[in-house]
């Protein structure tokens, strides 16, 4: 399928590395006029930099997906910018090292469900808000394949990413009525920043894919770009996977 | 155009959503072999959009020996199959298990997943020695939930999952990928037999009740699910296997 996002405008939030710039990527060689937001200024300006190379036009906004004035000031931004939101990608999100269950400290705890669950809760009110002045608009959450299985020593993360789930069916059963689609898509392990930075022995994670590697950040956007165009009009409340195989083990 | 050349054997073909499906994949490059009971409505597809693009068989997908022989007409047509899309299945009677005979619980079953079986077993050694491919069998929101009345049905959609995370197991070793797509209520011929059914059996307005519990508010398009098809048989699809993708306007949720 050849995706055209022409002329709309497409928030992508956690932009700046892995899934999120593969999305931004993506969306960019559709045609898209792109907002991305992260919470590292050098990461962001590279990222947008290399974008505009290609010819986007692209917002980079210093952002933290799960602070509610960050939220309404980039929701602002955009609105300033723009003039509307299209498409939201909130794709921003962390995890804490593996660690069983009984040594996750509190702290840990709160900074996963902050950035995880109350970010896309926060950027969903104020994407939601604006898609109603506007008449409509279509969400695609980060979810994980941990959002309906499980993986060891990942307690708060694999807590959040449930939650994810949780959040995208039951908002988008209150939205559906006027034209705003809610969906999320639930990747296996692909080879990002965040999950190299938490394990030693990529190779281990091939293993609990039934295709026995791992997913590549294209193939993340491919179903992203699925969900956000007119291609799944039937489809929100909808979970899809893009994890080799892994929810079937 | 994302399946240039790629060959596409799709049973059911002459329903709403395979008719629907037929067309999206040739658009995209595809060469389509058309299954169906009959060929009847199949043969005018192929007149429609041309037999240098796909071509028809008859055949009854819960008879091994036709279903290999549609394998076997298909490779010798095509040269192979990259997609197969096991679409072919009926609704049978609507009414309660108490009021229903067992003879429907049983055509329904070899129909909707004897059938499937049988695609799987003489489809998937063809993409074996191919190099691999991407199966995609028609399951339903009924394949995920209870429905009242629809109980033959509702088991073999249910079932069909199970036998799609067999085959995703145990073909990704091979570079095949099998999924189901799930719609909801669509707009189709098979949709308006379940309509009446409910009607006759006293069980209810169906399209009303369907309508009201999907947050669309609306039946689905053949096209819509015929995207998601297109999608899970494509390489923009590479790394998903072993999953249900509902297309149901929310019904699931």
């Amino acid at each position: 399928m050849t995706f055209d996002f022409k002329r709309q405008v497409v928030l992508i939030t956690g932009a700046a590395a892995g899934l999120g710039y593969a999305c931004a990527q993506a969306f960019a060689a559709a045609g898209a006029k792109l907002v991305i937001t992260d919470i590292s200024q050098e990461a962001l300006d590279k990222a947008v930099n290399d974008l505009e190379k290609g010819g986007t036009e692209v917002l980079g906004l210093l952002n933290d997906a799960s602070d509610s004035a960050d939220v309404s000031a980039m929701m602002t931004a955009i609105v300033a910018r723009f003039g509307r939101l299209d498409i939201a990608v909130n794709n921003a999100g962390t995890a804490t090292p593996l660690q069983e269950f009984h040594e996750v400290g509190e702290a840990e705890f709160d900074r996963v469900i902050t950035v995880n669950v109350k970010g896309v809760w926060l950027c969903m009110q104020a994407e939601i808000r604006q898609m109603l002045k506007q008449g409509g608009g279509r969400i695609v959450n980060m979810a994980s394949a941990t959002s309906r299985n499980t993986y060891p020593n990942a307690a708060p993360y694999v807590t959040s990413k449930f939650a994810v789930a949780g959040l995208t069916r039951t908002v988008a059963v209150d939205y559906a009525d006027r034209d705003i689609r809610i969906n999320a898509i639930c990747p296996g392990n692909v080879a990002t920043p965040l999950v190299v930075s938490l394990v030693e022995d990529l190779s281990v994670l091939s293993t609990r894919h039934a295709i026995k590697r791992l997913g590549t950040p294209e193939e993340v956007a491919n179903g992203v770009m699925f969900l956000a165009s007119d291609l799944s009009s039937f489809s929100t409340g909808s979970l899809l996977e893009v994890d080799g195989g892994w929810n079937a083990i | 155009m994302k399946l240039n050349n790629k060959v596409v054997l799709i049973t059911g073909a002459g329903g709403g959503i395979g008719q629907a499906s037929v067309r999206k994949f040739v658009s995209q490059g595809a060469k389509v072999m058309l299954a169906d009971i009959g060929t009847e409505v199949t043969q005018q597809l192929v007149n429609e959009l041309g037999s240098e693009h796909c071509a028809c068989i008859a055949v009854d997908v819960a008879e091994a020996d036709q279903v290999e022989n549609m394998v076997r007409a298909t490779v010798d047509r095509f040269g192979g199959i990259d997609v197969f899309v096991a679409n072919a299945g009926v609704e049978g009677k609507i009414g309660s298990i108490m009021d229903t005979d067992v003879s429907n619980l049983d055509k329904v079953l070899a129909v909707n997943v004897r059938g499937v079986w049988l695609g799987l077993h003489y489809v998937m050694p063809v993409m074996r020695d191919g190099g691999g491919g991407s199966i995609i069998i028609t399951s339903s929101g009924a394949g995920v939930k209870g429905s009242p009345n629809t109980a033959a049905y509702n088991t073999s959609k249910h079932a069909v999952i199970g036998l799609m995370r067999c085959a995703a197991l145990e073909s990704a070793q091979f570079g095949i990928r099998v999924n189901t797509v799930n719609p909801g209520a669509v707009e189709t011929r098979m949709m308006e037999s379940i309509e009446d059914g409910f009607a006759e059996a006293g069980a209810g307005d169906f399209r009303a009740m369907v309508e009201a519990v999907t947050p669309l508010g609306r039946y689905g398009q053949p096209e819509e699910i015929a995207n998601m098809m297109v999608f899970l048989g494509s390489d923009d699809s590479s790394y998903c296997t072993g999953s249900v993708y509902m297309v149901d306007g929310g019904n699931a949720t």
